[in-house]
């Protein structure tokens, strides 16, 4: 067997955590350089990854696969493996921890007037650590094939998020007391953790389900993807209607409250919110990530009947996500909260073109991932520069920004204009795609979809008109411009966003087989074009 | 090659925005020296193309592959034909004067070197729009020249006027954008691509409702961009904006996009009479509109863009008429280019000398003091009302021929509305004129108490305004020889020919007529007496129409306050309701374990009933199954 | 003599031991109710190891008897403790273990 290559993948940044966390309260410093040197070491082994990948004709469908027999007993196996879809969201999320670290930096340092309780007190070196096991947790959930494996992994990445964003804020809520603001921020954390830990108990049952189901049928039970889709394709397992439509619900339904899909979406802007910026990218464009990834793969993978009787009402809730997220962005007077619910907005976009079922809607929403991942992380690791500044999340606190810090607010700018999807920039092409697929196939919903640009543009100009421009409001005269550190964090990210805008063809072609395979499980072709024009010359 | 040209001055834009304060000194001119190369290669790719004969003439160049996903394929290709090297060498010859000007008119701006990277990006994404050889990259363009407008509309960004026009324009465009996004997407579903080829040379065989619909999504398009009822209310707002963006977005980028796309889907529209009639009605409603607006604004930039309005609506309805039109109102488009950006940058040229008072009751008698100002102004202003001989003439006179030649009773509305038009421009452009150059002075000075002191601008902004004169002066002549611009663009759009029920030389003739008529009685309210220096409270038409014809608060009493009590409302319902679910449950779960609680009371003897019960519970139960 | 006659007797010393320790206060007493009713679960183990004619109720009856003396020596310490320190021997005084 050759070097296990995802597992030390995942293993650097777990391997970084203990280490992290394991520095006396004194080293601060170096706890930081380590983790940064951790996660830097993650990006080297996820682009190892990325070259590893055979995206030609004929390749395997998943690559780089490692199984280990693990619970004999219960056919649970340790299986790593990824495909175009798994490697491009690894390489996001090994490729955005480093800006995070670096992003938030000081965010958990102990406050100046606060003295040390023990020795054993050590904020920093845990946030950090915590950072680095959600990384560890996600990378797992993305490479697992056994659905047991994925499951544990999806269910365990929510202790460390629990502690991150109880543990830290970023100390600018609405609430003037330091009690008041930890009671929102542990509210916050609890209801993270009980709306997921609900959706994850929905999903065991139906994971046991689907043991029980597959021992059944087969010689013995298995919870390995690759067994069930080769058993499938055989004609030897057959869930029947009934139950395909329950084990199908099951899934989804922890999916949906990760993505966050609306009416599920109410512990999102809290969390966001509430936890200081590099978390709350960390939970919108890591962690939430593995919800529509696993829709994706899983969902669409395991049943695609039952996909398919459920598209209609996934497709108006994910049109519902859609509108109501950019109202109610419209509507927000917080400036973390405004990003939340545009998220909700885009994970609309991206469930949309999941249950599209064209490769345009599929590959679409793959690149939407990663665009949206980029994208919040610019708009939002920005506001909170500007947040950790004047100390506030109200957007009627801020005006005239511009004056004063003028690079911040270009960024900003540039990371709205990012989330608005404007052409030239990453997540216009994926959005197109999402549309386009939808449309070819759903004409209605491609067209209420539509909205939802006008509406981005709302939100994002009303937040950069009221923040930025105008007179400049008092107490911010003094409002330093960005630090070479945090400008270090954002300049990569906004180069990246305009590569991934103009020349999206490298990551278009991992994602396009994997796309392939996952519209030949559900058995769907794009739909044909009225009347094909005369080709054109090449 | 045709690459570069896009690369010139979209280099420019990026070095002038990452170099920073080190380009303070000389940004300005690397801007402009950008533009002036493109201006070369466009004059060079010109030439070159004038050498090759018919087919030949037009040039692709293939980049690379955009986005690849199964049959969606996006190219970065650029194609280089007649139409789009007309549009081209406006962008830049235009954009490179207006660069230059800018650079006496922002002369004391401490933010100068952003100015001018935007405006190199205004041309960057104007120029990708015009080049672009399928209708995606189009719409980058698209999207790129509203976000440059946006950038340089809100360039005063301390001004909250400035700010809130800036996103009234991007937000009004992305109306607009989606209407092009929906053409595209049905494109593809019907075609399965979006390059011009495929598309334009399949929609003969395509049936005419796919058609309409494409053909009104692409209206819609052009609407936001240009400015064309019932998405303009932006234009006028727009005005917040620096004077040499007011010239550059209405001359030669940005509201000429509209035409360009309109022309450019000739075939689609073609094949789409409903879709035309639309374009028709959209252009004559907007003309009349414009017209009206500028009539009754006091503030010179705003009747200036009254008017461009109302001359975009007379491209607009050509376009309608179909391959009769679609010649003419390029033309017109080009000789619009050089005398609004003249008039534009004279009304800036006279803000510079007088404070940046904008109201024109505050002006008069200026003719002395800026002569040169005066003089190229004065032409282009006899350019735009069609004064025989000058370029509008000859661009506006061949639209109202051809909307005579619809033929029939279209053809006489049209054809009148037209004419009424070309009379209200005449009335509009000479109350300018006379309210800014000549009567008495009538200038005040202003709240800190500087008098203003009306002098010439520097020769850097005097230099391109005699430039654009001559091209007011001579470009419709010039396109005229021989029918040079006709021959010169029918390869692409096409012609066709009308029969109208008056001829060229009637409608030369009524033109000239009602021009005449809009000049004097533009004099006769505004020439022979003294006018006051603060307007008339007016009759109601008047006081309409200087609130832009109630668009404004059409659009926030139908669209921005309903807007707003939903998004509270929804804020609202979902802190109570959604989230209220939510919290009911996990409220509802604690209420019942604090009931549940109270059974543990910590007396022995309770726990020993409970156990005692249990016990007895477990033997009946037992007996009880024994028994069964 | 029936031997069902002694399972009479042991339902009745149960239930007597069984209303102790339910109705009365005093721990002493409770602590004796609760001897009753084990020493009347021995009687009935005794009886029915006489009816059935082996011995495994006899040794049941022994296990019973030393588990009884091990938490008498338990119960006891632990009701001088209570009464040492709060001066009652009573068992509602004693309410600590609610939540």
């Amino acid at each position: 067997m050759s070097f296990p290559l995802l597992t030390a993948t995942a293993l650097t940044p777990a391997v970084g955590a203990v280490v992290t966390a394991a520095v006396p309260a004194a080293r601060r410093t170096a706890a930081k350089w380590l983790a940064l040197l951790f996660s830097l070491a993650t990006v080297v082994l996820a682009a190892a990854v990325l070259l590893r990948f055979d995206t030609g004709e004929g390749a395997d469908r998943f690559q780089l696969t490692e199984s280990r027999s693990w619970i004999a007993d219960f056919g649970v196996r340790y299986e790593l493996g990824v495909d175009g879809i798994g490697v491009a969201m690894i390489a996001l999320t090994a490729l955005l921890i480093p800006f995070l670290i670096g992003a938030g930096w000081n965010d958990a340092d102990p406050k100046g007037d606060e003295a040390p309780a023990t020795r054993r007190w050590r904020p920093t070196q845990g946030f950090f650590a915590l950072i680095l096991m959600v990384e560890a947790m996600v990378i797992l959930s993305f490479a697992a094939t056994d659905i047991f494996l994925f499951y544990i992994f999806f269910e365990a990445m929510l202790i460390p998020m629990y502690f991150l964003i109880g543990g830290f804020g970023d100390r600018a809520g609405e609430q003037d007391s330091e009690e008041g603001q930890a009671r929102q921020r542990s509210y916050a954390a609890v209801k993270f953790l009980l709306y997921n830990l609900v959706g994850g108990l929905v999903m065991l049952a139906a994971v046991i389900g689907l043991y029980v189901a597959t021992a059944d049928q087969l010689p013995e039970g298995t919870f390995s993807l690759q067994a069930i889709l080769d058993a499938r394709a055989a004609g030897e397992l057959d869930f029947g209607t009934g139950t395909e439509r329950w084990l199908f619900l099951g899934f989804f339904v922890a999916f949906a409250i990760k993505a966050p899909l609306w009416p599920l979406h109410t512990w999102l802007p809290n969390a966001m919110g509430e936890s200081t910026a590099p978390v709350a990218v960390l939970i919108t464009a890591v962690v939430d990530k593995v919800g529509t990834f696993a829709m994706l793969r899983f969902c669409l993978g395991l049943f695609p009947e039952a996909s398919d009787w459920a598209t209609p009402v996934v497709i108006t809730l994910a049109l519902v996500s859609i509108i109501y997220g950019a109202l109610l962005a419209l509507g927000q007077r917080d400036m973390k909260r405004l990003i939340a619910y545009a998220s909700i907005s885009h994970f609309g976009f991206i469930v949309l073109g999941i249950f599209a079922m064209t490769s345009q809607g599929q590959g679409g929403a793959t690149l939407y991932m990663i665009n949206h991942g980029v994208a919040t992380a610019a708009l939002l690791l920005v506001a909170g520069f500007l947040i950790a500044r004047r100390g506030s999340r109200l957007i009627s606190d801020y005006g005239g920004v511009q004056k004063t810090a003028p690079v911040l607010a270009g960024t900003f700018l540039i990371g709205g204009l990012a989330t608005l999807s404007l052409p030239g920039l990453g997540p216009f092409v994926s959005e197109f795609l999402v549309l386009v697929g939808t449309f070819s196939r759903y004409k209605a919903a491609g067209i209420v979809a539509c909205a939802g640009i006008v509406l981005a543009a709302l939100y994002v100009l009303i937040l950069y008109q009221r923040t930025m421009t105008g007179p400049l409001k008092p107490g911010l005269e003094k409002l330093p411009d960005l630090k070479v550190r945090e400008l270090a964090v954002v300049a990569p990210l906004i180069a990246l966003l305009i590569f991934l805008g103009v020349y999206p063809k490298p990551l278009t072609d991992i994602v396009n087989p994997a796309v392939e395979h996952t519209l030949s499980d559900v058995q769907k072709t794009d739909p044909e074009p009225e009347t094909p024009a005369v080709e054109a010359a090449p | 090659m045709i690459g570069l040209l896009v690369g010139a001055p979209l280099l420019g834009a990026a070095v002038l925005l990452v170099g920073g304060r080190f380009l303070e000194r000389v940004g300005h001119w690397v801007a402009t020296a950008l533009a002036a190369v493109s201006l070369v290669l466009a004059a060079t790719l010109f030439f070159d193309m004038l050498g090759r004969e018919g087919e030949d003439r037009a040039l692709h160049q293939h980049l690379f592959s955009w986005i690849p996903v199964a049959d969606f394929q996006a190219d970065v290709a650029f194609r280089l034909d007649q139409l789009s090297m007309t549009f081209v060498l406006l962008i830049t010859s235009v954009g490179t004067l207006i660069h230059l000007y800018s650079i006496g008119y922002m002369e004391h701006d401490p933010r100068r070197r952003r100015f001018f990277a935007y405006l190199n990006l205004f041309l960057a994404a104007m120029l990708l729009l015009v080049l672009a050889d399928n209708y995606l990259l189009l719409y980058v363009g698209w999207e790129g020249v509203g976000l440059a407008s946006f950038l340089l509309i809100g360039f005063w960004q301390h001004k909250p006027s400035a700010a809130t026009a800036a996103k009234k324009a991007f937000v009004v465009n992305r109306v607009g954008d989606v209407g092009l996004a929906i053409a595209v997407m049905l494109m593809f579903t019907t075609f399965g691509s979006f390059a011009f080829e495929p598309v334009l040379a399949g929609a003969n065989e395509t049936g005419e409702g796919t058609l309409t619909a494409i053909g009104l999504m692409l209206l819609l398009a052009a609407c936001g961009k240009s400015a064309q009822v019932p998405l303009q209310s932006w234009l006028g707002d727009a005005m917040e904006g620096p004077t040499p963006v007011s010239a550059l977005i209405h001359a030669a980028t940005m509201v000429t996009a509209g035409v360009y796309l309109i022309t450019r889907s000739g075939a689609i529209f073609n094949g789409a009479p409903d879709a035309q009639t639309v374009v028709i009605v959209v252009g004559a409603v907007t003309l009349l509109f414009g017209a009206i607006v500028g009539c009754a604004k006091d503030d010179i930039k705003k009747a200036l863009a009254g008017s461009t309005m109302s001359q975009i609506g007379y491209m607009m309805l050509a376009t309608g008429l179909g391959p009769v039109g679609y010649v003419f109102a390029i033309m017109h488009l080009v000789t619009h280019g050089f005398f609004k950006a003249g008039l534009f940058l004279g009304a800036g040229s006279v803000m510079h000398g007088m404070n940046d008072e904008v109201d024109m009751r505050r002006y008069g008698g200026l003719r002395k003091y800026m002569p040169i100002t005066f003089v190229t102004f004065g032409l282009a202003y006899l350019a735009i009302i069609g004064f025989p001989y000058l370029s509008g003439y000859f661009s506006k006179d061949e639209i109202i021929y051809a909307g005579f030649s619809k033929g029939g009773a279209e053809g006489w509305i049209l054809g009148g509305v037209m004419l009424l038009g070309a009379a209200l421009t005449a009335y509009y452009m000479t109350r300018i004129m006379l309210l800014t150059f000549f009567g008495e002075k009538r200038w005040q000075p202003d709240a800190q108490g500087h008098e203003p002191h009306p002098h010439e601008s520097p020769l850097s902004m005097t230099i391109p305004m005699m430039v654009l004169a001559v091209g007011s002066v001579g470009a419709g002549f010039f396109f005229d020889q021989g029918e040079a611009f006709v021959h010169w663009l029918e390869p692409v759009t096409g012609l066709g020919h009308g029969d109208s029920p008056v001829s060229h030389g009637t409608v030369a003739l009524a033109a000239t007529g009602v021009m005449l008529l809009g000049v004097a009685g533009a004099w006769w309210q505004y020439g022979r007496r003294p006018v006051e220096a603060v307007a008339p409270s007016g009759r109601w038409i008047t006081r309409a129409a200087r609130r832009d014809l109630l668009q404004d608060d059409f659009n926030h009493a139908v669209l921005v306050r309903p807007g707003n009590y939903l998004t509270r409302g929804l804020v609202y319902l979902d802190h109570k309701l959604v989230d209220g679910v939510v919290n009911g449950t996990a409220a509802s779960f604690g209420g019942l374990s604090g009931r549940l609680r109270r059974v543990q009371n910590g007396f022995a003897r309770t726990y020993a009933v409970s156990m005692f019960g249990g016990a007895a519970v477990l033997v009946a139960a037992t007996l009880l199954m024994r028994a069964v | 003599m029936s031997p069902e006659n002694y399972l009479y007797l042991s339902a009745l010393l149960f239930t007597l031991g069984a209303a102790g320790v339910l109705l009365r206060r005093n721990a002493i007493v409770v602590f004796m109710c609760v001897e009753l009713m084990l020493n009347a679960a021995n009687l009935a183990l005794v009886t029915f190891s006489r009816m059935h004619g082996n011995l495994d109720g006899q040794i049941l009856a022994f296990f019973v008897m030393v588990v009884a003396a091990a938490e008498v020596v338990v119960g006891l310490a632990i009701i001088v403790t209570v009464y040492r320190s709060r001066h009652s021997a009573s068992v509602d005084d004693a309410s600590l273990m609610k939540l």
